[in-house]
């Protein structure tokens, strides 16, 4: 079986969970045997792991001057030559901060081929949305040049992509739904996105979301049929080093940590508040707010106003390893958010021996056992855990041991399976 | 004195409610001293003596009325269970009161706090068993012959040590790993001290009633008394006793009114009377009718929970082994302390339901151990026990500084000792090393050793010189 597959980011060229979650399902179903799959991003790097798929970047397929007829309506369209600038997340003060910082990404834009070539209009929504848009289209070319059995979609910024091969192919769509804009919004959601959103789960034949969480907002928020829906559980890839070795620590105090972007969706604040009242009673403890984010010098202010900063420290933007290294430094992790529809970090962490403490607002909550699980908000149970952990050995230790156990079981392998399974189902 | 036709069957029910606790956050330690939650535990006393207490003391009562002194029962109420009739339900209290003047009633002794003290020392579970056998005397006008331990544990030693109490009989599981080939329906004794009577279940057709009893996909469903007396008939001839041992919330609480489990019990004497051999007898009767057939001998201890029939249920993960520790570190000075706040809460916080609420078989085996379980998983059960034996603790210290005090001197004592000990040693090592050194100095006359030891602190000084630059760095971080 040979499956067309739309995504956004490809290691190592990631900026969040997106590319890690949809990297990680392709490999599990490269381990199945049937399975062969085309994976196409807007835009190839050339540095891509390709042993387990065949990677086209869209900005690498010739189109322009070519016409291509959509079997629905027998309209035609002349296709147009893309480049592209292109990130996953639809917060304009990232996409900003993006665009400033990556020199390179301009010079792509200029690098165009002259001949079908496209000015962007600069600001964010248009430029954002016009992206997508011209991934569509390449797609349909993609489309139309490949045999394929089923398409497979993952988040909005492909979803058009996967309603413009099935326009061509008449194959089947199945759309992988990472999170909605009512979890990166806060429920103040953007029309356009959700409309986007909407086609793409309305278009798909079949709808696979990361949790019950996401699967419940589908439903519920996008008027989508819940026959249509499958929940299929995101794992983790297995330690790449073997052999997990405990950084060197400056200081003897016991370390927590949050882990991500520093936005309203990751519930930053609930985090410093629950660390004011455990440094009301434990001296020997430090907190480590680690990323970066549009809400990070509110927190920088706030833990100013609770008078913790000698206890309580910003890093900024982690990346690759210093990711790793920081988890090995904790003694506890928090991941506190208002709306995760998975949350693969906690997950990571437990991989690295840390005990975790997630919110009962995420997805992942749904498939561990072994973990702290608090409403976002109860900053006084969270408090109490972190204070837990950290003064009672013997519940670290479980939780380290048992976690690990629990965490070893989520195989990617197990999540390939079952989406295969939804293939097979679409494809009859 | 036992004759070939007469047999026993011995019903004993056991009547507990722990006092649960409350939600205790770490910010309340020092602040806030009082932990349960008695919103929870009168609710659920009123529920239970609803459904069960009260409707089955009345039948029971009935019963023995009825069958003028043929129908007898054992009991056993924890301490905790009679504070909490006092508080909640004294109703409940004045029934069995009026119970045990039947004379057809036995009350059994076992520890004040249904705790896991018999796990610990011999000095501490003595002394719950007397406080509630003062317990027994004061509320209920009778004092026990026989004895049962928190869920039926029991090893040799805990057998001998009730033995020594002076008590005649105990009552234990018919665990299949002790017994063998061994039949439960016997009377067996304790291998330490033979004048204690051991009384084992029988498990098959206690739990007949007490789990399957509504279960329709049962082989045995429905369960008639008639059907019971059948059964007890199909048992090896020679059996001398059976005994039927379950929670007495089976009636009217696990067993539910609508299931006929009442109506199952008011027909139970009957059935057995009229058509078995069986006579109803209280465990001290059995004690005394009977000549024990052999010793049983039980080297580790047992118990009637879980399929295990062991001490997993309380103790078989860290977390339960670290709060039971924790608990019993401080009993020495909770006892020389004796302030009667300290003691009840003491008491309280000893009950095995608070270890059982953190038994990690929950995410496996969970129906049981969910069972009127104030927590969502045994994490929270710990995390909040803990913090509750944290406060507990500060309170000790604040409270009896005195005996604190002569601890931290016994202490302080004992380890001088341990340094002066450490000491000599050292001072040993030291003059042999030097003699050593001085014969090395003699053949070679090298500096070696000097330069080695300045190359150590120099090390020693740059780690911590790093640990410095580090704070700092995370200090102007955070300043940004």
């Amino acid at each position: 079986m040979r499956v067309l597959m739309f995504g956004w980011e490809f290691p190592p060229h990631i900026a969040g969970g997106l590319g890690t979650a949809s990297y990680g399902l392709t490999r599990g179903l490269a381990a199945l045997n049937d399975i062969e799959v085309l994976f196409v991003v807007p835009k190839a790097w050339g540095d891509e792991d390709q042993n387990i798929v065949r990677l086209i970047g869209a900005n690498t397929i010739p189109v322009a001057f070519k016409t291509i007829r959509y079997s629905s309506t027998l309209r035609s369209v002349e296709k147009i030559e893309v480049g592209s600038k292109l990130v996953p997340y639809t917060d304009p003060e990232d996409f900003w901060k993006m665009t400033r910082s990556n020199i390179s990404d301009t010079d792509v834009l200029l690098n165009t081929n002259n001949e079908g070539k496209i000015e962007f209009s600069g600001s964010y929504g248009a430029t954002l949305l016009d992206e997508i848009q011209k991934y569509a289209i390449v797609s349909s070319v993609i489309a139309s040049e490949n045999q394929f059995d089923v398409i497979h979609a993952h988040d909005w910024l492909a979803y058009p992509a996967g309603i413009a091969a099935k326009a061509v192919s008449g194959k089947p769509l199945v759309i992988h739904v990472h999170a909605t804009d009512f979890d990166r919004s806060g429920g103040n959601v953007n029309p356009q996105v959700f409309k986007i959103e909407k086609e793409g789960m309305e278009y798909a034949d079949k709808i696979i979301t990361v949790s019950n969480l996401t699967r419940d907002i589908v439903i519920k928020k996008y008027g989508i049929k819940p026959s249509k829906v499958q929940t299929v559980y995101n794992a983790v890839e297995p330690m790449h080093f073997t052999e997990v070795t405990k950084p060197f620590r400056g200081v003897s105090d016991k370390i927590v940590t949050f882990l991500g972007r520093i936005t309203m969706q990751k519930g930053p604040e609930y985090f410093i508040e629950a660390a004011k009242m455990v440094l009301s009673k434990m001296s020997d403890v430090r907190f480590v707010m680690a990323g970066s984010g549009d809400m990070m010098e509110k927190m920088i202010r706030r833990a100013a106003s609770l008078n913790i900063t000698d206890r309580f420290h910003f890093t900024g933007f982690l990346r690759g390893n210093d990711v790793f290294t920081m988890l090995g430094m904790s003694d506890v992790y928090v991941m506190p958010s208002v709306s995760e529809p998975f949350g693969i970090s906690p997950l990571e962490a437990m991989q690295s021996n840390v005990p975790v403490i997630i919110s009962k607002q995420s997805g992942v909550a749904e498939v561990l056992t072994h973990a702290v699980k608090v409403d976002f908000w109860d900053i006084e149970a969270m408090a109490d855990a972190i204070y837990g952990i950290l003064s009672y050995p013997a519940l670290s230790k479980t939780f380290v041991q048992k976690g690990k156990e629990e965490v070893d079981k989520l195989k990617w392998e197990k999540a390939a399976k079952q989406v295969h399974d939804i293939y097979l189902r679409v494809v009859k | 004195m036992s004759s070939p036709q007469k047999k026993a069957l011995c019903l004993y029910f056991e009547v507990h409610q722990p006092f649960r606790l409350r939600r205790y956050r770490f910010f309340e330690m020092g602040n806030e001293h009082y932990y349960y939650d008695d919103y929870m535990n009168e609710s659920i006393m009123r529920k239970v003596a609803e459904l069960c207490y009260l409707p089955a003391n009345r039948l029971i009562l009935d019963l023995i009325h009825k069958h003028k002194g043929k129908f007898r029962v054992t009991f056993s109420l924890t301490g905790m269970v009679i504070d909490q009739f006092r508080l909640y339900a004294p109703e409940v209290l004045d029934s069995f009161r009026e119970m045990a003047s039947t004379g057809c009633v036995e009350f059994l002794a076992e520890t004040n706090s249904h705790s896991l003290s018999s796990l610990t020392n011999r000095e501490i579970f003595m002394r719950q068993v007397s406080t509630h056998r003062n317990k027994m005397i004061e509320y209920l006008g009778v004092e026990p012959t026989s004895i049962r331990n928190t869920e039926l544990i029991y090893s040799d030693e805990i057998g001998s040590w009730m033995a020594d109490m002076g008590f005649k009989a105990t009552v234990t599981e018919g665990a299949k790993h002790i017994l063998g080939w061994k039949s439960p329906n016997f009377l067996y004794c304790n291998t330490i001290n033979p004048r204690l009577k051991v009384l084992l279940r029988n498990y098959q057709l206690s739990d007949d009633i007490a789990f399957r009893f509504s279960n329709p996909g049962w082989s045995g469903y429905p369960l008639t008394a008639d059907k019971y007396a059948g059964w007890l008939n199909e048992l090896d001839p020679a059996s001398e006793i059976v005994n039927i041992f379950m929670d007495y919330e089976t009636f009217g609480e696990h067993q539910k009114k609508e299931t006929g489990i009442f109506d199952f019990l008011r027909y139970l004497p009957d059935a057995i009377l009229k058509k078995t051999p069986y006579n109803f007898m209280t465990v001290t009767e059995v004690a005394d009718a009977f000549q024990p057939v052999s010793v049983i001998h039980v080297p580790s201890p047992i118990s009637w929970a879980d399929e295990e029939r062991d001490l997993t249920a309380w103790m078989g993960n860290d977390l339960q082994t670290a709060a039971v520790t924790k608990l019993y570190s401080l009993s020495e000075r909770v006892m020389s302390c004796g302030k009667e706040a300290l003691i009840r809460d003491w008491i309280y916080l000893q009950a095995s339901d608070h270890f059982y609420y953190m038994s990690t078989k929950f995410f496996s085996d969970g129906a049981v151990h969910a069972y009127f379980n104030p927590y969502d998983n045994p994490y929270q059960a710990f995390l909040n026990y803990m913090n509750i034996l944290s406060d507990f603790e500060i309170r000790l210290n604040s409270e009896c500084p005195e005996s604190d005090h002569d601890t931290e001197l016994a202490r302080l004592n004992k380890s001088v000792e341990a340094r002066d000990e450490i000491i000599r040693q050292l001072e040993l090592k030291v003059s042999k090393i030097e003699k050593e050194y001085s014969l090395i100095q003699k053949k070679v006359g090298s500096e070696k050793p000097v330069k080695k030891v300045g190359a150590r602190a120099t090390g020693v000084k740059g780690k911590s010189e790093k640990k410095t630059t580090e704070i700092k760095k995370s200090k102007a971080g955070s300043k940004r």
